[in-house]
């Protein structure tokens, strides 16, 4: 039944009783739905900040404060930090889809270790901007970066403590709810870099 | 649904000792009571600032040991405790976490652990809300909007070490409503028993869900805003921050937008009206149907009108922001969406009407909570069209108007309705009841005290009394007769203010003294009432869930011999 | 019983105390009785409803309580009646947003001939300035502010020039003439508010908000602040006088014009003043990398 059909049901006419012990389907479980849920808060708290970020940048343009904004520069570590994750969430796919038990848990193990290597390679881009000069404080589009990418990172180290978490105690069920907490992190991430590149 | 079988098998977590019975409980029912409890502590200290708040106003320059830094601080933390730290954590936290499982037939919420966590994490919030008073410079006076620039500047009572730990607390508290949140959304979606079909879920569930997911995809921009506010803060960003004079000198900030911190405060802020409103629908629903001994009155009517006002309140956030200085253009946008929104909760009060008409009304102490909260919200929710009907907005925003309103639509109907709630919901809870004769004395002090608190403040503000001002001093067109409104206002709301004490007598006392409660005292049909136990022991159901055939609202079925249908009996 | 008698109780107390009471709106004084009027449409509308409802809520408890005997109605639904209560509740909602909308919109619609006037905040007071003999107002910003440039005006703009400041003095304005008050902040929010005026706007620094109207009382009224600005919000007053336009152009022919303030500031000041001026003019490019 669809969902608006559901909802359209008249629950107190007898017609609505269906034989409460017919199955109608496995149920989702528990996990999968709660992240689902997860994910739309996750994608609404970085939408806003996209959104702040695009008012905040349009905003000196209309006051004619020319150098408010200035854009932050993409040097290659950003696109080296993107590989990195991308690898990262094949890692994760390929633990999702194995059979083998031992390869599920080697592909998930190069995954969470690839995401740790992520980590480390966001905290080199972070010195290699304060090294260049590129203070939180100097403009609001430096202070937009290290938040969206300090916010991503917290994301990403959630996700590592939970893979932690699931390889140690070999739940090798919820490796499907990492890999996909990982490819959620991974179009999180390409909107951001999305964002921070094209303007 | 053959994998309800297997979700309950589900090993259960098991208490051992009584720290983890009832400290760290992981028991949907024990987090209730402790956020219950929670909350209504902080409420207290939210309401003993409100009593200085009318000591002041009432009787300006006879307490000199409240000053105008005093008198912003206790309107701001007054603000902000009662809508966050007690409406939506006893709404959503406190009803929510006890009647979601045992409304729908669950053993608990799917993520006992997550659920134990949320408290700790909103415990926590609490506390570090609590030391913005110990701080120096005290808690933060920007009023419970916590505005910018001001919030962070020179001026403005606890700008330095006040505002963080608001902020702070802020953070951790949507932290810990997401824990929750994601729980109460995910035990509905996957945990109901057999034959609870959606549309056969209470309204109380109904509200509480819809405000749950609401809560997820609005608080974010609370939070976003407050971590935006501390980088602002301590760390000399300028998202919020424009250039100013602060202490004679020009700040180094620079191009930084207010506005853009009041969409997203608003984004957030009027979802949450509806966060705290929508819940308090749904109990108060219930809490008619039963005691009207009828169905409540066009049930679908009920769930769309939750549904669509739900996702309509998140396109009217800038009605907050009519005379905030953004394109004036938008106010015909907002105000066209603002009162739309009417129409579906319009026709919420019409079926509350409806469902007490032809029904057969036993006006006990929480049938009396819901009907004055029919008065109240009728009242406030059509105060709210004169301030969602832009143009009549702009001589009453920042009024006494928008006081009386917002008390009277999201701070006195839901308080109702969390009365109501305590009073029907407590044999259950505690399995014993309360005394009649006080809860009639306490429920009629507050109703009628609370209006005449409010209804003459509508006045005050129509006549241009500013709002959040410490004294009104000397003007023009504020006649002396208003000074004498504001003495009976707090003589009324001081009376109301120590009735609230014969609540708390009857609760506490009936907790020991109180007769031992029937398992069903109102002869209500829905699930929570036909637990094997009362109070419902841990697990709730017993060795098998109940099995569910019917809508929770067949009261007075013709032919039935008795004039209630529980929900898990069979239909023959 | 007695809540059905406490209801309808209520309900004839809040009208009498609606017809009794002495707080009302304060006598208008500019154009915006159209404002007014919404409002009255809305009060109405939203009275009718109120009387309505709670009167018969009030039977209904009276009429259904609770006897020996007696039982409810089973009805799930009405979908007819529901449908026409929609109906005539969406009838009530656009018979309020109509005049509220089109009152809005000459709120936004500024008249060509309006005469500019800004008013600006700070921790608290107000002050203002009038566009002078050429009738612009020269660009100001707070990052011109120095102590013998309280208003921020830019010493190199020669619009400014000929402006007259009105520090921490009433705000002066013709009678029948629309106005349009533009408002800058030098630090917080702030919100310009005559009650007289029906008319009110926030003062956001970093942006120049604006409002108009048309005075149509001769008067004297007080100016308030309502956005909470912190500490001294309650104190931050003002006063504006209403006066017929030639006392208007007399008084206004007594102001000091910011040519005036530089011509009389100390070198040393103006050195300042210029230096503060001089800075924003700073390349974009040495900020960047």
């Amino acid at each position: 039944m669809t969902i608006l059909a559901r909802l359209a049901e008249k629950s107190w006419e007898p017609a609505s009783d269906r034989d409460p012990a017919a199955s109608s389907g496995p149920r989702p479980s528990a996990g999968g739905i709660g992240l689902g849920v997860y994910f739309a808060v996750a994608l609404v708290m970085f939408s806003l900040l996209g959104a702040a970020y695009v008012m905040r940048m349009g905003l000196h343009a209309s006051m004619g404060h020319a150098d408010d904004w200035v854009a932050v520069p993409d040097p290659p570590l950003l696109w080296i930090n993107s590989g990195i994750l991308a690898a990262s969430s094949i890692a994760w796919e390929i633990a999702r889809r194995s059979f083998d038990n031992g390869r599920t848990v080697r592909a998930a193990a190069t995954g969470t270790a690839l995401g740790l290597a992520f980590l480390i390679g966001q905290w080199l881009l972070w010195r290699h901007y304060l090294a260049q000069g590129h203070y939180l404080s100097s403009n609001p589009a430096n202070a937009f970066f290290y938040l969206l990418t300090a916010l991503h990172g917290l994301h990403i180290l959630g996700g590592l403590v939970a893979a932690a978490w699931v390889l140690a105690a070999h739940n090798l069920l919820n490796v499907r709810l990492c890999a996909i907490y990982w490819h959620f992190l991974l179009f999180i991430w390409i909107l951001i870099a999305a964002l921070l590149v094209s303007t | 649904m053959a994998t309800t079988l297997a979700d309950d098998l589900r090993p259960m977590h098991h208490p051992h000792s009584w720290v983890t019975r009832y400290v760290w409980s992981q028991d949907h029912k024990v987090i209730a009571i402790q956020y219950s409890v929670t909350a209504i502590a902080i409420g207290l200290v939210a309401l003993v600032l409100s009593a200085l708040m009318r000591l002041q106003l009432g009787f300006p320059g006879v307490f000199p040991a409240i000053q105008p830094d005093n008198y912003l601080q206790f309107v701001s933390m007054h603000g902000m405790i009662m809508v966050v730290y007690l409406l939506t954590a006893l709404l959503l936290g406190g009803f929510g976490n006890y009647l979601i499982p045992l409304m729908i037939g669950a053993r608990d919420m799917v993520f006992p652990f997550v659920n134990m966590l949320s408290y700790w994490l909103y415990l926590l919030s609490v506390i570090v809300l609590v030391a913005g008073f110990f701080v120096p410079g005290g808690p933060t006076g920007a009023g419970w909007t916590l505005y910018p620039p001001q919030a962070i500047s020179e001026g403005t009572p606890g700008h330095q070490w006040g505002i963080a730990t608001m902020l702070v607390s802020l953070a951790i508290f949507v932290a810990a409503f997401t824990m929750g949140g994601l729980n109460y959304v995910t035990t509905v979606l996957q945990a109901r028993t057999k034959g609870m079909t959606l549309m056969r879920m209470p309204l109380s569930v109904w509200g509480i869900f819809t405000a749950s997911i609401m809560g997820l995809l609005a608080f974010p921009a609370l939070f976003v805003a407050a971590i935006m506010m501390l980088f602002d803060h301590f760390a000399g960003t300028s998202f919020f921050m424009p250039t100013m004079q602060s202490m004679g000198a020009i700040t180094p900030t620079e191009g930084g937008s207010p506005l853009l911190f009041q969409h997203l405060f608003w984004f957030f802020g009027h979802p949450e009206v509806y966060i705290v409103a929508l819940p308090a629908f749904g109990i108060v629903s219930d809490l008619i149907s039963v005691h009207a001994r009828r169905n409540i009155f066009g049930y679908r009517m009920m769930v769309w009108a939750i549904t669509i006002i739900g996702a309509l309140s998140f396109v009217v956030w800038a009605h907050h922001m009519y005379v905030s200085g953004m394109n004036p253009y938008f106010g015909f946008f907002f105000a066209t969406s603002t009162l739309i929104i009417a129409i579906p909760t319009a026709i919420k009060v019409y079926n509350w009407l409806l469902t007490l008409w032809r029904g057969d009304i036993h006006l006990r102490v929480p049938m009396l909570f819901a009907i004055a909260f029919i008065f109240t919200f009728i009242h406030g929710g059509l105060s709210g069209l004169f301030l969602g009907n832009v143009s009549v907005d702009v001589p009453l925003s920042d009024t006494f108007f928008v006081v009386a309103h917002f008390h009277m639509v999201m701070g006195v109907s839901p308080v109702l309705v969390i009365f109501g709630a305590i009073y029907h919901w407590y044999p259950k809870i505690f399995g014993r009841m309360w005394n009649e004769t006080l809860g009639k004395l306490h429920f009629w002090i507050t109703f009628l005290g609370v209006y005449a608190i409010f209804l003459p403040m509508h006045y005050l503000g129509i006549l241009g009394v500013p709002r959040r001002y410490y004294a009104l001093g000397e003007t023009g067109f504020i006649p002396p007769s208003v000074h004498l409104a504001n003495e009976w206002i707090s003589i009324a709301a001081l009376i109301v203010f120590a009735a609230q004490g014969l609540f708390f007598f009857n609760m506490i006392w009936s907790l020991f003294r109180g007769p031992r409660a029937d398992p069903n005292p109102w002869g209500a049909a829905s699930l929570e009432w036909q637990t094997p136990q009362t109070p419902p022991a841990h697990g709730n159901w017993g060795p098998t869930l109940p099995t569910v055939y019917r809508w929770p609202y067949d009261y007075s079925v013709p032919g039935a011999p008795r004039d209630f249908i529980p929900q898990t009996e069979p239909r023959t | 019983m007695p809540i059905a008698v406490a209801i309808a109780m209520l309900v004839l107390g809040s009208v009498l105390f609606h017809l009794f009471s002495p707080w009302w709106r304060t006598p208008i004084a500019s154009n915006w009785g159209s404002i007014d009027s919404a409002l009255d449409v809305t009060l109405w509308i939203c009275a009718a409803a109120f009387i309505l409802l709670n009167l018969f809520m009030a039977w209904v408890l009276v009429r259904y309580r609770h006897r020996a005997g007696h039982r409810a109605h089973y009805e799930p639904e009405n979908a007819s009646l529901e449908k026409r209560l929609t109906i005539w509740t969406a009838i009530g909602i656009a018979g309020m947003l109509a005049p509220g909308l089109a009152a809005w919109g000459r709120y936004v619609s500024v008249p060509q001939d309006a005469t500019i006037i800004e008013a600006v905040g700070q921790q608290w007071q107000w002050s203002f300035r009038y566009p002078g003999p050429d009738g612009v107002l020269g660009a100001a910003a707070v990052k011109y502010v120095t102590p013998d440039n309280s208003l921020g005006l830019d010493p190199l703009d020669p619009f400014g020039r000929d402006d007259l400041l009105v520090e921490a003095g009433d705000l002066h304005l013709p009678l029948d003439r629309p106005v349009k008050i533009v408002l800058r902040s030098k630090d917080v929010l702030h919100d310009f508010y005559v009650p007289e005026f029906r008319a009110k706007m926030d003062l956001v620094p970093g942006i120049v908000t604006y409002f108009w109207m048309t005075p149509t009382k001769a008067g004297t009224f007080d100016i308030l602040c309502a956005e909470l600005c912190g500490t001294g919000h309650h104190e931050m007053r003002g006063r504006v006088v209403v006066e017929p336009p030639k006392a208007f152009a007399a008084w206004q022919a007594q102001q000091t014009s910011f040519g005036q303030i530089l011509a009389e500031t100390p070198p040393a000041a103006m050195s300042i003043l210029l230096i503060k001026a001089n800075a924003c003019i700073v390349p974009a490019s040495w900020s960047k990398s």
